[in-house]
């Protein structure tokens, strides 16, 4: 655990860089510090290993004062992510890898060995090892960054802004891994950003700071959309914040059986006809999904005639897609990017469930707020409507 | 110009306290001694100003400064100092290997100094971050990525030194200088030709023979990347290595 | 210091300085003149900058002394002809500059070229008007550098016998005798500070946008 106890920053020229923070960052957590610029986030996080050092109150890991610690020492067991990664371009990226174990004593072979299993974990192919960073793409290069600060399985990582200079593609991957990665390993992890939307992703607790150092609100992702602590969080998180919420709502949805065109059928005469319980306004949409049942886009009927083979061309790409483990945000935006109005639930493979329809997703939500049901449940016996 | 070559090719010239082998040592005598020198002064002192990040504008202005003076009026200057205050051997050497020394420690100063300031930031705050010390810093990552430079600027150092050693027979020093000195005095062009090639071959050949080592010695995944910098420190770098290529 | 001999000798000192300012001054002007063309050349053909920096870096390595013992005997001019100086260090300079013109162009940020040309501007005028004014900074400070060791490069031909300030050290030599040794010594420190100057002034005059924002 580590904790912030009246901890300020206030540098010669008389800039406040942090004010009276007092936090507690919970061992085995992920714990984001998010703001805009100039708001401390940074300088709070590099004052726990000591790159700053605070003007006033102390930085503790486990209870332990960390001013009482060696600078390079306490160093070497945090994991220290950055953008940019800052690997040294005049090593392979294996020995990039392998430098906090080699600092702290380890043989260099074995050492190596270690780093070649670390960049499997992170995602990487070994054939990289070799390579210099110059060599890497910037994705690549943050993946063996957050390796490098794995190698010495630290029990507490810092990253800042480790996915800002990715493009978004990318910088979704490097999320989702990360968040596999930490419930591998369950490190107690302070994550920096500018990005509500990433802290919101990945932070188990997140901590909003204003400009100026002051930290406006701690507590977790939910509460931070639904209950935001002053103008300024409200403000910070934005405009979208209830649509962001749904995240972290779950429910139960009607599901309704879809019929369905494979590729290469023909078109009945009566396709397109409304799908059973569902109001006949839906249009002329037809399912097409491929032989394994996953769904390839939608058909308008109109627009062929009877008896055509059903090819790819023909189709309009389908909207988002609703999966079990998803939240109700998700599901709401499938069924609103449906061309048919009907949005796909999808199982844990990929196949097609039934559809959902966005009238119902609402009152889901409504539900929702009245109960308190984990993950989103498919009720395939949905009553006639 | 034929007459050089018949010089050149008459193996009686090669031989004895004049021939070529002979002067060939003494003038890579002088180069090796005055680098090895300079090294050992301006390394350190540019490793540490660069990873400090102070006197640097110091250490531009003194850089500059060297490389405004005249190399012949400071080897003549300090060999008539050398002459009047020393006695024996060294009276001569001794000044003559200071002025070597001046001359090829700016360029390796500043393109060390150049070469550590321009590590990228990240690439330093990722180090410290890992628990490094200063000094392992400075030694494990500043001077590794700056070698480039520094290899450019002991390239550089040599030359100006393979020249200025040359006009060093001015003041009596041994060296294929000799060739053009002496030459010059007896009004024989073609020895002096001759000399004036060879110090051109020791001048290219030491140069190539130190960029493969240089080859060797610097990381492969340096070569040519100056990164994503603003073209204001683009322009540095182009500066410390003209900088460290001004020869004599 | 013997003012006394220098107050005798001033008239002659005065010539050799004035000569040793054309000798010095000549090859840099023209070496820039000439590198100009060359390095925009190996900028914008990527397949000569190899080939143009390769020849310019093995030229460079030659010691001055050598090129001034060697050019008389290719160009048949007499030894003491002082052309002999000013096309060696025309040479040196532009061995230097061609790099130097090269790499700056390349430092001009290729979102202004690409605006500029997406603008109408032909590549010669884009080149002329908006690459090498930005350009310039980079190149000044080659150029200072080139100056500068063109000043103490011609004092070395003393060794052909032509007349400039390297004459002192000669005569300090022979004499035994410091004064002239230090006045020389002093009077190129002077001159490469004045080119020095002179460039840098030309840089600041030219690059009216790099004084526009406070603190640099």
């Amino acid at each position: 655990m580590i904790s912030f106890d009246s901890v300020s920053k206030v540098y010669p020229d008389g800039t406040h860089a942090v004010e009276d923070l007092s936090l507690e960052i919970p061992t085995g957590r992920i714990t984001v510090f998010v703001g805009p610029s100039g708001c401390g986030k940074t300088t709070s996080v590099r004052m726990i290993n000591r790159m700053i050092e605070p003007t006033h109150g102390i930085v503790a890991i486990d209870g332990r004062d960390i001013s009482t610690v060696d600078a390079p020492v306490l160093r070497r067991g945090i994991g220290y992510v950055i953008q940019n990664a800052g690997l040294f371009p005049h090593r392979t990226v294996l020995d990039n890898v392998a430098t906090v174990p080699v600092l702290q004593g380890r043989s260099r072979r074995e050492a190596r060995l270690a780093a070649a299993e670390l960049l499997d974990r992170v995602g990487l192919d070994r054939a990289l090892a070799k390579r210099y960073p110059a060599q890497l793409s910037g994705g690549q290069q943050q993946r063996v960054g957050v390796a490098r600060a794995l190698a010495a399985d630290p029990p507490v990582m810092l990253m800042d802004e480790p996915f800002s200079a990715v493009d978004p593609v990318v910088r979704a991957q490097l999320q989702d891994e990360l968040v596999r990665l930490q419930a591998e390993l369950g490190k107690t992890i302070v994550f920096v950003t500018h990005d509500i939307d990433e802290a919101v992703k990945l932070g188990d607790r997140i901590a909003v700071f204003a400009v100026g150092g002051r930290l406006a609100q701690y507590a977790e992702p939910a509460e931070v959309l639904s209950r935001p602590a002053d103008d300024f969080v409200a403000d910070f998180v934005g405009r979208d914040r209830g649509y962001r919420a749904l995240s972290f709502v779950y429910g139960t949805l009607p599901l309704h059986p879809e019929q369905t065109l494979v590729l290469g059928d023909r078109v009945p005469a009566d396709a397109g006809t409304a799908a059973e319980g569902m109001s006949a306004d839906h249009g002329r949409w037809v399912l097409v999904v491929d032989d394994e049942r996953q769904p390839r886009g939608w058909l308008d009927c109109a627009s062929v005639p009877v008896g055509h083979r059903v090819a790819v061309d023909d189709l309009v790409l389908g909207g988002s897609l609703a999966t079990p483990d998803g939240s109700l945000r998700r599901a709401l935006d499938a069924a609103l990017s449906s061309p048919s109005g009907r949005g796909v639930a999808v199982d844990e493979d990929g196949r097609v469930v039934g559809t959902i329809a966005a009238d119902e997703v609402l009152t889901a939500i409504e539900q929702a707020r009245r109960s308190d049901l984990p993950g989103l449940q498919f009720d395939t016996q949905p009553a006639a409507r | 110009m034929s007459g050089a070559w018949t010089w050149l090719t008459d193996p009686a010239n090669w031989a004895g306290p004049n021939g070529v082998w002979t002067r060939l040592l003494q003038h890579l005598w002088y180069t090796l001694l005055s680098l090895a020198i300079a090294l050992v002064i301006a390394l350190p002192l540019g490793a540490v100003i660069g990873h400090t990040g102070r006197f640097t504008g110091l250490v531009s202005g003194v850089a500059n400064a060297l490389r405004a003076l005249p190399s012949l009026g400071l080897l003549i200057l300090l060999a008539l100092w050398g002459l009047h205050t020393l006695k024996g051997d060294l009276a001569l050497l001794g000044p003559v290997i200071a002025v070597l020394v001046i001359l090829a420690v700016p360029p390796i100063l500043s393109n060390t100094y150049a070469g550590i300031a321009n590590v990228d930031p990240a690439t330093r705050d990722a180090a410290r971050g890992m628990g490094m010390t200063g000094t392992q810093v400075l030694i494990k990552v500043e001077l590794p990525v700056a070698m480039p430079l520094i290899f450019s600027g002991l390239r550089s150092a040599f030359l100006q030194v393979v020249a200025t050693a040359t006009i060093a027979a001015v003041v009596s020093l041994g060296g294929f200088g000799r060739y053009v000195v002496d030459g010059l005095a007896r009004l024989d062009y073609p020895v002096m030709v001759a000399g004036a090639f060879l110090v051109g071959v020791l001048a290219v050949v030491g140069d190539r023979i130190l960029a493969v080592i240089g080859h060797y010695v610097v990381s492969p995944g340096l070569t040519g990347r100056t990164a994503r910098r603003p073209s204001a420190t683009a322009a540095d770098l182009v500066v410390a290595r003209a900088d460290g290529a001004a020869g004599g | 210091m013997n003012w006394e001999w220098l107050q005798r000798n001033a008239q002659q000192i005065l010539t050799w300085t004035l000569d040793h300012v054309a000798l010095a001054a000549a090859p840099t002007l023209l070496g820039l003149l000439l590198a100009l063309p060359l390095g925009a050349i190996a900028h914008r053909y990527r397949w000569s900058y190899g080939t143009l920096i390769t020849l310019a870096g093995l030229l460079y390595t030659i010691p001055s002394i050598a090129l001034f013992v060697v050019l008389p005997g290719l160009l048949g001019t007499r030894i003491l002809n002082p052309v002999n100086v000013v096309i060696a260090l025309t040479l040196f300079t532009l061995a230097l500059l061609v790099r130097v013109v090269a790499d700056a162009l390349g430092a001009v940020p290729p979102l202004v070229v690409a605006s500029a040309t997406a603008m109408g501007y032909q590549p010669l005028r884009s080149l002329l008007t908006v690459q090498l004014p930005l350009a310039i900074p980079v190149i000044g400070a080659g150029l200072r550098v080139a100056a500068v060791s063109n000043v103490s490069m011609v004092s070395v031909a003393v060794l052909l016998g032509i007349p400039q300030l390297g004459q002192l050290f000669i005569v300090g030599f022979q004499l035994d005798f410091f004064t002239p040794i230090i006045a020389g010594i002093v009077l190129c420190l002077l001159l490469a500070g004045i080119f020095d100057t002179i460039i840098l002034l030309g840089v600041r005059l030219s690059t009216p946008w790099t004084r526009a924002v406070p603190g640099r």
